[in-house]
């Protein structure tokens, strides 16, 4: 396989893996907590780093990325649980800190821990081609294509295997707990998931840009879709595809290839956002402007049919001269006036039948 | 030369001190309406979406200069922040996804350009990269009187519409009501949030910064309840911590500017949520105890004189130090 290959299988299945928890972030709305998670697994990875020496066993890792994520978690119920400081505040103020404290570790002492700040920002998928597995003296290809391929089996597991309970806990909480399933387990074994995902993508994506593989591709797929299954399918595909598309733009400009990857994933959701056909801003937009013109013709409508003569109209509705005669026109077009010789208009029986609907002018 | 405390006071120190001053006392005054009006984390958005805004301010001036990458830093900044506030009103995501998007993938385009522009070999990129976790001591002189400038007009501002920022605040129907424009307010104060980023960026860097707006303002807010005296505190203690943070950054080799200060902050948030008069968890805590103590104290008074049935036994604090429900006369019969 090219290198190219490698690094974009690489990058789609990091994107895949996040995909499938995060789209869950987004439909709880703790997407800033995947957020928040995602900087402190930073000091996690050093915690494993300097009690093993700097090992880069990433079972290891994920272990400790999922203790420091929960903690991160708990820690922010815990301020939150104080009563003095309201949920964004806490966040704001939890990661940051553990974020800190992980940064001023990895640049004072850059010979124990083998990672720098660069590393910590950007990731270094670049290198994934680089680095074989090799497990009892058997090289079994590359690394990073098996530790990621096992972090998006074992999430793909957990949300097929799950998906009832996950369903049900995501959109009725109550419901869940009288039903005796266990949110709030399920709800920090989601957490536990997530940074164990977040320290496995932080390899090939850096810290921060995980949270763009996190909530971007679930995003997107939730303004697509009303049906949860669809939604992790749609997810998981707009991930790989922006892993795809990054690779393409970072090797065209020399960049960044997991800012690409999160550039173009962004690019997507605007896609999401503005075409997608039932939750749209463009048809929603259209769907508005029909409905304001319907409500203006029958408007106009019921009040010819009560009398209202048309030179009125401007001054009634504070319409402008060239509003009443777009809206008679469509209101010709429609059949429910008719133009007379004279130049008056006549509301058609279309056009009473109409009238009568909004309660408007219609006495009899 | 001046020497204080045994740290000598050259031109760079005195530069770094003042710079960490202005950004303290900004971030901690804006910092106090952000976090009131629950909008903290739209500043860490708005943070991560100024990197981008940098870079471009950079290519297509080719020079380092901090008012025009400051311009950058905003213009982007604020782009972000109509952006969340666009998918909010036009979608169906919620604030957190629409912050979360917005934040990730302005920073991911940010990157993109920091890692073009390092790549083209362009000397000045190391000044660049100072910029995500800060370096203080890149200061020079004409970067602090750009701050104080940006500083003194925010600050001015909050101090012109105080009652107007106080009244949207707390009670937005009631300054609606008034004929207070709300939403222009809302706009005005994403305004000032940029500038006290934008002012911030150089010695905190994008990533961190939002701690420089929330830290203080939730430490101030402990021990008081008078918005005006909350912003004069969180002002003086962001300003406090930016001078620790960045002097002590400035003299110990390795020790990044923004993480530094922003440790600094949040130790002062815990002790001050520990231990604020009246309202700390401590004091709670305490204030919880001397109410078990004198309920016990009255309960054990009342049962000596009254003699109820079944002896006093219950009425001795149990492991769980709580009461165990008083026995009614006649009970059980």
């Amino acid at each position: 396989m090219s290198f190219a290959v490698i690094i974009i299988l690489t990058g789609a299945l990091t994107a895949i893996s996040c995909a499938l928890v995060g789209s869950f972030l987004v439909l709880r709305r703790t997407a800033m907590v995947g957020d928040a998670i995602s900087h402190s697994v930073l000091l996690g990875i050093v915690a494993v780093f300097w009690l093993t020496n700097g090992s880069r066993n990433e079972i290891l890792m994920a272990i400790g990325a999922g203790a420091v994520g929960l903690v991160t978690v708990a820690l922010i119920e815990l301020v939150r649980g104080t009563g003095r400081v309201r949920e964004d505040a806490a966040i704001g103020l939890v990661f940051p800190a553990l974020f800190s404290i992980g940064v001023i570790l990895v640049s004072r002492f850059p010979g124990t821990v083998h990672l720098d700040v660069q590393h910590v920002l950007y990731g270094e998928i670049a290198f994934a081609p680089l680095r074989q597995l090799e497990l009892f003296g058997m090289d079994l290809g590359y690394r990073s294509l098996w530790v990621l391929g096992t972090m998006a089996v074992i999430n793909l597991l957990f949300v097929t295997l799950l998906f009832k309970e996950l369903k049900l806990s995501t959109f009725d909480a109550g419901l869940a707990t009288t039903l005796g399933f266990a949110p709030v387990l399920l709800h920090y074994l989601l957490m536990g998931l997530v940074s164990a995902t977040t320290v496995i993508a932080f390899d090939s994506v850096g810290a921060i840009l995980v949270v763009a593989m996190l909530i971007v591709p679930g995003a997107a797929a939730y303004l697509l879709t009303d049906r949860l299954g669809i939604m992790l399918v749609i997810a998981s595909l707009v991930g790989a595809f922006s892993a795809w598309g990054g690779y393409l733009v970072a090797r065209q400009f020399d960049a960044s290839i997991s800012g690409a990857m999160a550039t173009v994933a962004g690019l997507f959701l605007v896609a999401a956002a503005l075409g997608s056909p039932r939750h749209g801003i463009v048809v929603r937009a259209m769907d508005r402007s029909r409905l304001r013109r319907r409500f203006d013709v029958r408007l106009l409508v019921a009040h010819l049919a009560g009398g209202t003569q048309v030179e009125d109209l401007p001054a009634q509705f504070r319409w402008s001269a060239a509003m009443v005669q777009r809206t008679l026109d469509r209101a010709q077009r429609q059949g429910f006036v008719t133009r007379e010789p004279g130049g008056t208009f006549r509301v058609t029986p279309a056009g009473t039948d109409l009238a009568a609907g909004t309660g408007v002018g219609s006495g009899d | 030369m001046i020497e204080l405390f045994g740290i000598t006071f050259d031109y760079t120190l005195r530069n770094v001190v003042f710079g960490a001053a202005i950004l303290g006392i900004v971030g901690g005054v804006i910092g106090c309406l952000a976090v009131l009006r629950q909008q903290s984390l739209l500043s860490d958005a708005v943070s991560h979406a100024a990197l981008p805004g940098i870079c471009v301010a950079f290519l297509a001036t080719g020079v380092r200069s901090t008012p025009i990458l400051m311009a950058g830093a905003a213009v982007t900044g604020l782009l972000g922040a109509l952006l969340v506030l666009g998918l909010v009103r036009s979608t169906r995501l919620r604030e957190d996804a629409a912050l979360g998007i917005v934040l990730s993938t302005f920073f991911g385009f940010g990157t993109v350009l920091l890692t073009r522009i390092s790549r083209t070999g362009d000397a000045d990129q190391a000044g660049l990269s100072s910029f995500l976790f800060g370096q203080a001591a890149s200061l020079v002189a004409t970067d602090v009187v750009a701050m104080a400038v940006l500083g003194t007009i925010t600050l001015v501002v909050v101090a012109v519409a105080f009652k107007e920022f106080k009244a949207s605040t707390f009670d937005p129907g009631f300054a609606a009501s008034i004929g207070l424009p709300v939403t222009g307010l809302s706009i005005l104060l994403t305004l000032l949030i940029v500038s006290a980023i934008v002012i911030g960026l150089q010695a905190v860097g994008v990533i961190l910064m939002v701690t420089v707006l929330v830290a203080p303002a939730l430490a101030a807010r402990q021990w008081t309840t008078d918005l005006g005296r909350m912003m004069i505190l969180a002002g003086f203690l962001g300003g406090a911590s930016g001078i620790t943070g960045a002097l002590l950054s400035a003299t110990v080799s390795r020790l990044p500017t923004g993480p530094t200060i922003v440790l600094i902050a949040s130790a002062i948030v815990i002790v001050s949520v520990l231990f604020a008069p009246g309202r700390g968890v401590a004091w709670g805590a305490a204030e919880r105890r001397r109410t078990g103590r004198r309920v016990r104290a009255e309960w054990a008074d009342r049962a000596e004189r009254h003699q109820l049935p079944g002896g006093n036994d219950h009425l001795a604090p149990q492991s769980s130090g709580r009461l165990p429900a008083p026995v009614a006369e006649g009970s059980g019969r």
